[in-house]
C-alpha cells in the first residue's frame, strides 16, 4: 500500500517535470542540420570529382574510397585543433551522421584520454564513443549476410 | 542541554566565525557576472599545469591557502581541512591536503559538499575541538566532463536542460577567534529521490531533496523565508530553481525575490550554459566570493545557503537507477564588526 504512493508520487513528479523542460526548437535545428549535412556530402562528391577529372583512370568505387579516407582525415584534423565539436553545437545530426561525425567520435576520446598513456589511455578509450556503432555494424551486417545466404 | 532543534537541525551556541575566505574560477566564469567579486580568475583553464585533473588540485590548493593568508594565520594554526570534490575518490581535496601536512576529513556530498564541510567544520570548532577548521571544495569543468559525460572534442549538442560545471574552488576558515560572519545553524539533509532519470536534468533530481532541506530548516528553526536576507541553493540552475518554488508553495511556503540559486547567478544568460552552473564549485565560489562580499557591505545580513547535490555514478546511471539527491543547508549571520573600514 505505501510503495503504490511512493510510485505514484515520483510518476506525478515526472509527469509534472516533463511538463516544465524547454524543448530543442526543432525548425532552426533542422535546417542547421540540413545545410552542415549538406555541405559535407557536396565536399565528398566534390573531391569525388575532382579526383575523377585528375585521374581518368580512377573508377568510380576507388574515388569514393578516396572520398572517405579525405574527410575522415580533415575531420580528425578539425576534432584536434578543437573546431569540429563547434560545429557539432548548432550543426546537430548534421555533423554526427556523416562519415566526419564518426571520425570525431574517435579521435576526440584519443585526444582526450591521451594523458593516462598511449596503450590505457589513447588506445583502450579510442572506441568509448563509437565502439557500439562498431560492434552493432558488425553484427547487422553479419545478420544481413546471413539471411543473404540462405535465402 | 542539547544544541539539537526540531528534527535535521543543530545549533551553534558558540558561533564559529568565517575569519577567511577565497575564490578561483575559471575564465568562463570569470566572464560572468561575478567577475569583479573572484579574488581570483585563471587566464588559462589549465592552470599551467599538464592536465585538468592536476589544474583542479592546484586551484584547491590556491583556495585554501589564500583564504589561511586571509584569515592573518599560518598553515601550522590549521587544526582541521574539510573537504571533497567530484572526481572518483575525491582524488582532487585529498591529493592537495597531502601538501598541507595537516589532519584531513575528506567528505562527499557531490555538489552539496560546500555546505555540507561548512557544517562540519562549524560542529568542530563550535564543540571546541579544534580551533581553527578549513572547508573547501572545487570543481574543473573539463574533469567532470570526461568523468560523467563525453570527451570534449566530440561534436554532440547538450540538451536544453543541462547545466555547465563551474571551473571554480571556494575556501572558509572557521574559527571562534577574530572578527567573522559567524554560522549559526546547519540543517542536515536527506537523501531525496523523486525518480527522476534523465542525467542531463540534474535541477529536478535535486529540487526535491532542497525542498526536503528548506522546509525542516524552517520547521526546526521557526522560521519562515522572510526571515532571510537571502535564500540561496547551490546549482539547481534555472529550471531546478522554478521548479523548487513550485514545491515549496505547494508545501505552504513562498520563495520570493530574497530566493535565489548559484547556478542561476553564475553565468550570463549569453554565455549558453542552458540552465547556468553546477557543480562544487559553483556555490563554493558564490558563496566565498559574492555572498560573503555583500554580508561585508550588509546588504545581507542573514543568509540561508543550502548546497544542493545529486548523488549519482555514471555507474548507477547506466544500471538504470533514478537520481537521488541531498542538500544540506548552513545559516551565516552579518558579524557588524566586519566591513566598516
Amino acid at each position: 500500500m505505501k510503495k503504490e504512493k511512493h510510485i505514484s508520487r515520483n510518476e506525478q513528479y515526472n509527469i509534472y517535470v516533463e511538463s516544465k523542460i524547454p524543448k530543442t526548437k526543432s525548425f532552426p535545428t533542422l535546417i542547421w542540420a540540413f545545410l552542415v549535412g549538406g555541405l559535407i556530402c557536396m565536399i565528398g562528391q566534390g573531391i569525388s570529382d575532382g579526383l575523377m577529372a585528375l585521374f581518368p583512370n580512377m573508377g568510380q568505387e576507388e574515388a569514393s574510397a578516396w572520398v572517405s579516407v579525405i574527410l575522415i582525415f580533415i575531420a580528425s584534423l578539425l576534432t584536434g585543433l578543437g573546431w569540429y565539436d563547434r560545429i557539432g553545437v548548432f550543426a546537430g545530426a548534421g555533423s554526427i551522421v556523416p562519415i566526419t561525425g564518426f571520425s570525431n567520435s574517435i579521435t576526440s576520446p584519443a585526444v582526450e584520454f591521451k594523458k593516462e598513456g598511449i596503450i590505457f589511455g589513447l588506445c583502450v578509450k579510442m572506441f568509448t564513443v563509437a565502439g557500439p556503432v562498431i560492434v552493432c555494424g558488425l553484427v547487422i551486417s553479419f545478420l544481413t549476410g546471413l539471411i543473404y545466404l540462405i535465402f | 542541554m542539547s544544541n539539537k532543534v526540531g528534527e535535521q537541525t543543530i545549533i551553534f551556541k558558540n558561533k564559529p566565525k568565517i575569519i577567511g575566505n577565497f575564490s578561483v574560477v575559471g575564465e568562463k566564469e570569470g566572464h560572468g557576472p561575478f567577475k569583479d567579486y573572484f579574488h581570483h580568475i585563471l587566464e588559462d583553464d589549465l592552470f599551467g599545469e599538464s592536465s585538468f585533473e592536476h589544474a583542479e588540485r592546484k586551484m584547491l590548493e590556491y583556495a585554501i591557502s589564500s583564504s589561511i593568508e586571509k584569515a592573518k594565520l599560518n598553515i601550522n594554526k590549521i587544526d582541521l581541512i574539510v573537504g571533497g570534490d567530484l572526481l572518483n575518490q575525491i582524488i582532487s581535496t585529498s591529493f592537495t591536503a597531502r601538501h598541507f601536512d595537516r589532519p584531513f576529513l575528506g567528505i562527499y556530498g557531490a555538489c552539496s559538499t560546500m555546505a555540507e564541510s561548512l557544517a562540519v567544520g562549524a560542529t568542530f570548532v563550535d564543540g571546541e575541538y579544534f580551533k581553527n577548521v578549513v572547508c573547501a571544495t572545487g570543481t574543473h569543468f573539463s574533469t567532470a566532463e570526461r568523468q560523467y559525460r563525453f570527451p570534449l572534442e566530440l561534436g554532440n549538442q547538450r540538451p536544453p536542460t543541462s547545466q555547465w560545471t563551474v571551473t571554480g574552488a571556494g575556501s572558509s576558515v572557521l574559527s571562534l577567534n577574530s572578527n567573522g560572519h559567524s554560522i549559526t545553524y546547519a540543517t542536515l539533509g536527506k537523501v531525496t529521490d523523486y525518480g527522476i532519470n534523465d542525467v542531463n536534468n540534474m535541477g529536478a533530481a535535486m529540487a526535491p531533496s532542497a525542498m526536503s532541506t528548506l522546509i525542516s530548516h524552517f520547521q526546526d528553526t521557526k522560521t519562515t523565508p522572510d526571515d532571510y536576507d537571502l535564500i540561496v541553493t547551490g546549482d539547481l540552475g534555472k529550471l531546478g530553481s522554478e521548479i523548487l518554488m513550485d514545491l515549496m508553495e505547494h508545501n505552504g511556503y513562498k520563495l520570493g525575490k530574497n530566493y535565489n540559486d548559484c547556478g542561476q547567478m553564475i553565468f550570463n544568460n549569453n554565455q549558453k550554459t542552458f540552465q547556468g552552473g553546477s557543480g562544487c564549485g559553483c556555490s563554493a565560489s558564490v558563496l566565498n566570493s559574492y555572498i560573503l562580499k555583500k554580508m561585508d557591505e550588509g546588504v545581507f545580513k542573514k543568509v540561508l545557503f543550502a548546497a544542493t547535490g545529486a548523488l549519482l555514478s555514471t555507474l548507477s546511471t547506466q544500471q538504470g537507477d533514478t537520481i537521488p539527491g541531498i542538500c544540506h543547508a548552513v545559516v551565516i549571520e552579518r558579524d557588524e564588526r566586519v566591513g566598516r573600514k
